[in-house]
């Protein structure tokens, strides 16, 4: 067992790893059930967090790997009991149905739409290349796709209001 | 919703003004869906947990001799392994579907021989799941293996390695059909004169079509929590479509009395039919018997594609007698399928084949025939669409085919040759009294308007581009129907309970497995009370609180279920207003409830639900439970329709073929909650496009499978997808609940059909092989080069 730290939805956490363990183990193992193992191999994302600005899929990162950085998984994405934006457009376009690769889908829009000028709306195209290592095997990616788009509109809304 | 059109205006004999039913309410279950709260089998953890994994077996079939598990067991952690020995020899059906079912019991809970590669041959309990996986490779296995077949046309010939001997069965049961052939199951149905209407056609034309195995690849595993509670009963938290099958089989397999065990089912992660089947119940639940501790099962993916279940491989012979006017007189269907290792659902999947698809043409004559073969390959059970996704696709593309050298557009020939509203459908055939009776009559149908609006919106009639380079575009169609839920054959129903703030627990077998029947449940319920949907609060589905439900299949939860909802909660409003009346001194005739407001002939009485609650509750003079009960029997299963139109281009450089638009039109009699019923169809018309063009589940000569990874098994992705467009049409059906038909399968029938239709269409090219790879469409191509002749 290796000893590590780092940050998580905004917690400190002290952790003992194996060394062979992935981040999506150890943060199941402590009990942050958001994200998913479905592939196991970073072929369908429902296991992404996002590390910095950067989603990854845990399923293939080592933990240890993650040492010393501020993880950021579905679980942290509401502030204080407020949703994020793009868990309501979610909720209300129905982009979620069994809802297993919803964490996946969520961290990552988060990250495609945190990287980017809010003032400028993402097109559909820029939306689907983003998010297109995540597997839906539900919905067709109609609403996934739709709801991103909508949360992009809120976000350049509330960048304007803030601005001007 | 932009996306609804309805049919006609309302249901006869009233059109009251619907408030929560048609609504796109969101989901009851969204917060938690999108926040990441454990809520699914797989986040389930109890203190002293153990976790389990499954030996599978190496061989494609070979008797189990014996298994030495010391070296495992010398290991610190593992606490158990279980072999044929330890568990009991029952044989069961693992297929989730009513008591009796119709499916030979032909497999245990771990079987002395072992009849496909992967099969489970021992299982492990350690205090960690590395631990498991690490016992695993310390198990020693004797076998004795055994010649295996794989290919069912080979194994029904004489001398094929026979996988069963014929079961002991009771009365009423369905035996194996002719062991000795390796025939599983066997349906045969005949309706008219055919050998008289093939004699009355002009052409008689016969083609045949290929049909691969696909896998369900719900994002979630399967995956099953077996514990002993305080009262030393037999708990399973399961990702399951069956919990109460799941109940009467396990009991079964493992040997307990049925009031022993208790099934709850949290939220599941996709089911698609995979999860209509009891799969790793009884081997988490022997561990946890044995260890006296909770057990944890959870497929890993591989396994998952490998060793759960998969849709039966078929191949589909049509033959057709057409008059020179373009009617159809005859239609004739054979299909083979590969049931593979055991029965499973292969006596109903062989019939549905024909008899969901065939009744949507109106021909003077029909046959069918259905076999289902044993292979020694992985399981074929349920799977959305259930023999109707294979059936289409030879029918749908042999009907293209008729049109074709009748020289008639194929949308024109089908509307000359559907059934419609008024029409009956002979081949929905069923077990009466006096052997296979037939068919149902077709009392709502909007599939003319299905078919004009689609047209429409792809630009049907609109000119077609001249394809002069090597990107050809082409454009074709298909049209199917299926059922909602099975008629006389289904059970749902649910109970509602009055809390003292005027809400409701509404308890239900029926299973959400990511269809939103939770949700649509509940606006049901909200709309026959007249309150609003906060009030409702569902849970389900747990075998221990609610009412038998026969689960989440055949499309049956809205349509059936919902009836069952409605009829309870119009029990309770009775109850309630009987109350309000005598609190108001009145008749409960002249009493109303309308958004959580008792009101009156002349409006407002002053009073609410929660009043009355609190009155039966607490009150002095009208103490009394209120609780209402719904239960629902289905006598009909009416079909809802889908037109299917697809636009595409095929490189006949590369052999690529492109989606470029979908338009998907479905008739479901009224959408409880269109978002919803939209999502349905969206995601079924997905899978279709995968089992058009690029699932096929591989296996090497020896039986083992070969792309069991999201990798080499591709499902469409985000940038496959070609822009859809999906429009819901509300004819009401009669017999449904505020006019309702259901919507979760039938979007599944259209793209394979429309999609080789669109290659026809752009190339001359005729597929009759799913799934249409890029192979397979240069390989076409070359050969309708050098024979142009026998292209078609």
């Amino acid at each position: 067992m290796i000893e590590m730290k780092l940050e998580v939805n905004g917690r400190e956490e002290q952790w003992q790893v194996e060394p062979g363990e992935t981040l999506l183990e150890a943060l199941r193992r402590h009990h942050y059930k958001g994200p998913k193992l479905v592939c196991g191999t970073g072929d369908c994302c429902a296991c992404t967090v996002v590390i910095g600005n950067k989603s990854v899929c845990a399923c293939c990162l080592p933990a240890l790997k993650a040492d010393g950085q501020e993880v950021t998984t579905v679980e942290g994405l509401a502030e204080e009991g407020d949703l994020h934006p793009l868990q309501t457009a979610f909720i209300e376009s129905a982009a979620s149905q069994c809802g297993f690769c919803t964490p996946g889908f969520l961290m990552r829009s988060y990250s495609f739409l945190k990287n980017r000028n809010p003032a400028i709306l993402p097109t559909e195209g820029e939306v689907r290349k983003a998010l297109a290592g995540n597997i839906c095997r539900c919905t067709g990616y109609v609403k996934p796709v739709e709801a991103v788009l909508k949360t992009a509109l809120v976000l350049k809304e509330k960048a304007s209001r803030e601005n001007g | 919703m932009d996306n609804v059109i309805t049919a006609e205006a309302g249901l006869p004999g009233g059109n009251e003004p619907l408030s929560v039913v048609g609504t796109s309410a969101g989901r009851v279950d969204g917060r938690g869906l999108v926040t990441g709260a454990p809520v699914y089998t797989v986040d389930y953890e109890m203190p002293n947990m153990l976790h389990a994994r499954i030996l599978r077996s190496p061989h494609a079939h070979a008797r189990v001799l014996k298994v030495d598990a010391s070296k495992a067991l010398a290991l610190k952690g593992v606490q158990k392994v279980l072999w044929w020995k330890d568990v009991p020899q029952i044989p069961h059906s693992t297929s989730g579907v009513p008591h009796p079912e119709p499916a030979p019991y032909d497999t245990c809970a771990l079987n002395s021989t072992v009849r496909y590669k992967g099969e489970p041959v021992a299982l492990v309990a350690a205090e960690n799941e590395p631990l498991a996986e690490k016992a695993l490779k310390l198990i020693e296995v004797e076998y004795e293996i055994l010649p295996a077949v794989f290919d069912p046309a080979e194994a029904i010939k004489p001398g094929a390695p026979q996988l069963h001997h014929q079961v002991k069965m009771e009365p009423g049961f369905k035996m194996i059909y002719d062991p000795e052939h390796n025939i599983a199951a066997h349906g045969e149905y005949e309706f008219g004169d055919v050998e008289a209407a093939f004699g009355e056609a002009d052409f008689v034309i016969e083609r045949h079509y290929e049909t691969p195995t696909m896998c369900h690849c719900a994002l979630e595993p399967h995956a099953s929590l077996a514990f002993l509670d305080a009262y030393d009963r037999l708990n399973v938290v399961t990702s399951t479509q069956v919990p109460f099958h799941v109940r009467r089989q396990l009991a079964r397999a493992l040997d307990l009395p049925l009031r022993r065990i208790r099934i709850a089912k949290p939220r599941v992660g996709g089911g698609f039919g995979g999860k209509q089947e009891m799969v790793l119940e009884p081997l988490a639940a022997a561990l946890a018997l044995a260890t006296r501790r909770p057990v944890r099962l959870v497929l890993p993916r591989n396994e998952e594609f490998a060793a759960s279940r998969v849709r039966h491989a078929s191949s589909i012979t049509l033959r057709a007698g057409i008059t020179r006017e373009g009617q159809i007189t005859a239609l004739e269907m054979k299909a083979l399928t590969n049931t593979g290792a055991y029965a499973s659902h292969s006596d109903t999947v062989a019939h549905a084949i024909g008899h969901k698809t065939l009744g949507l043409y109106k021909a003077r004559a029909y046959r069918y025939l259905g076999q289902a073969v044993y292979t020694n390959r992985p399981v074929a059970g349920a799977f959305r669409g259930y023999g109707a996704t294979q059936g289409y696709f030879a029918l749908e593309s042999f009907i293209d085919e008729l049109a074709f050298e009748l020289k008639m557009d194929p949308l024109a020939f089908r509307r000359l040759n559907h059934t419609g509203k008024g029409g009956y459908d002979p081949m929905d055939y069923h077990e009466g009294l006096n052997g296979l009776e037939p068919g149902r009559s077709i009392t709502s149908s909007a599939l003319p308007e299905c078919l004009d609006v689609g047209a429409k919106l792809i630009g049907w009639d609109e000119p077609r581009p001249a394809n002069e380079g090597p990107i050809k575009r082409g454009f074709g169609m298909a049209i199917c129907m299926q059922g909602s839920g099975v008629a006389n054959r289904e059970l749902g129903g649910a109970t509602l309970k009055l809390n003292d703030d005027g809400s409701f627990n509404l308890l239900t077998g029926a299973t959400d497995i990511g269809q939103g029947s939770d949700t649509v449940l509940s606006q049901i319920a909200a709309e026959a009370l007249g309150v609003s949907i906060e009030n409702i609060l569902l849970a389900s589905a747990d075998t221990d609180l609610a009412v038998m439900d026969y689960g989440a299949y055949a499309s049956s939860t809205t349509y059936i279920t919902g009836m069952g909802v409605k009829k309870a909660a119009e029990d309770a409003r009775r109850q309630i207003l009987e109350v309000a009346a005598e609190m108001c001194e009145t008749d409960p005739a002249n009493l109303t409830i309308k958004n959580n407001e008792i009101c009156g002939p002349y409006g407002k009485t002053g009073l609410t639900v929660s009043d009355v609650a609190y009155e039966t509750l607490y009150g002095t003079k009208n103490r009394t439970q209120i609780i209402g009960k719904g239960d629902a029997i289905s006598t009909e299963s009416p079909p809802p329709f889908f037109a299917q139109f697809v636009e595409l281009e095929v490189d006949t450089e590369t052999g690529l073929v492109t989606l470029l638009r979908s338009v998907n039109v479905l008739d479901l009699g009224k959408a409880v909650n269109p978002a919803l019923a939209s999502g349905q169809v969206e995601g079924a018309v997905t899978m279709g496009f995968g089992y058009a063009l690029t699932e096929e589940l591989r296996f090497d000569d020896s039986g083992t499978v070969r792309n069991a990874g999201f990798v080499d098994y591709k499902v469409f992705s985000p940038l496959d997808m070609p822009q859809m467009q999906t429009v819901l049409i509300e004819d009401p059906e009669p017999t449904g609940p505020y006019g309702l038909k259901s919507a979760g399968e039938v979007g599944i029938n259209g793209p394979a059909p429309a999609i080789a239709n669109a290659i026809f269409n752009a190339t001359g090219l005729r597929l009759r092989n799913l799934p249409m790879t890029p192979v397979r469409v240069l390989e076409g191509l070359e050969t309708i080069a050098n024979q142009p002749d026998l292209s078609r």
